[in-house]
């Protein structure tokens, strides 16, 4: 698999659930250098707002924590995500990513990492007990040639 | 994220405009909660044609509301789904408990 980085972006900020819009809006900005399809823009911010919640609501559950996004351009139109906490960590990730499987109460609907999967290319976790959890993902924007 | 509401022979029309993620959906689930103990309706339509953006945190409010309205005896009905939210509740499944439109 190619991995050559054309561009990239960084972005820190703290668990604060209002920051859930400013990062897929941020990485949506970033991704529009692709000139992807409002759908697949829609499939992008899906994404990260799905990691992006888990940080806050799994990773950190009782206290504010740091969060980190990463956004590379790849080669071929490929975008890849990373989203990291340094917070509880997953036991068993395989068992977390299961459709329906969720530690959250009646607000969440075990839908988070189902959604990852199916909206993007590829998705890996990992994780680590007490130490964090890395979420990446990679989406190929489909080339549009410019019409006429 | 806004929630307007009307009322009409107890048929309640709840509809949401904005961004519905994790962050709005707290306020909003009890915005519901205490619209439909209030009216007492006997059909609720949910209507997401305002939706700029929904996450799974749609989902839960979606089968809370129906959870509230089978408890009321009544029916939920979810109407005016833009696509990026069909998406998300098309990939939960959510056709499977609960009318689209
Ligand atoms: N960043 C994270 N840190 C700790 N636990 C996580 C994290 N992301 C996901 N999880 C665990 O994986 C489960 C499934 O996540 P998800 O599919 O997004 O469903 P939901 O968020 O609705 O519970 C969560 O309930 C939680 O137990
Ligand atoms: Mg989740």
């Amino acid at each position: 698999m190619k991995t050559k980085c054309t561009n990239y972006i960084t972005l820190e900020f703290l668990s604060h659930s209002a920051n859930e819009g400013f990062a897929r809006g941020a990485v949506a900005c970033f991704a529009a250098q692709l000139d992807p399809t409002l759908e697949e823009l829609g499939d992008i911010k899906t994404a990260v707002s799905e990691a992006v919640t888990n940080a806050i609501v799994h990773a950190y559950p009782d206290r504010l924590g740091k969060i980190v996004i990463k956004a590379r351009i790849l080669e071929e139109n490929v975008l890849e995500l990373s989203v990291r906490d340094w917070g509880r960590g997953i036991a068993d990730v395989e068992k977390a990513r299961q459709p329906l499987f969720s530690t959250g109460g009646e607000e969440r609907s075990g839908m988070g990492f189902t959604i990852m999967e199916s909206f993007m290319d590829r998705l890996t976790v990992r994780s680590q007990e007490g130490k964090g959890t890395r979420v990446t993902m990679r989406r190929r924007i489909q080339p549009r040639r410019a019409v006429q | 994220m806004e929630m307007k509401y009307k009322t009409e022979n107890r048929q309640l029309t709840i509809t949401l405009t904005g961004e519905l993620d994790h962050h709005a959906a707290k306020d909003l689930m009890d915005s519901i909660d205490r619209c439909m103990e209030q009216n007492l309706p006997t059909k609720t339509l949910l209507d997401l044609g305002g939706l700029t953006f929904m996450d799974s945190s749609g989902i839960a409010v979606v089968l809370r509301a129906k959870r509230r309205m089978e408890a009321l005896s009544g029916t939920l009905v979810v109407v005016n789904i833009p696509r990026q939210a069909s998406r998300v509740l098309e990939t939960a499944g959510l056709g499977r408990y609960v009318d689209l439109v």
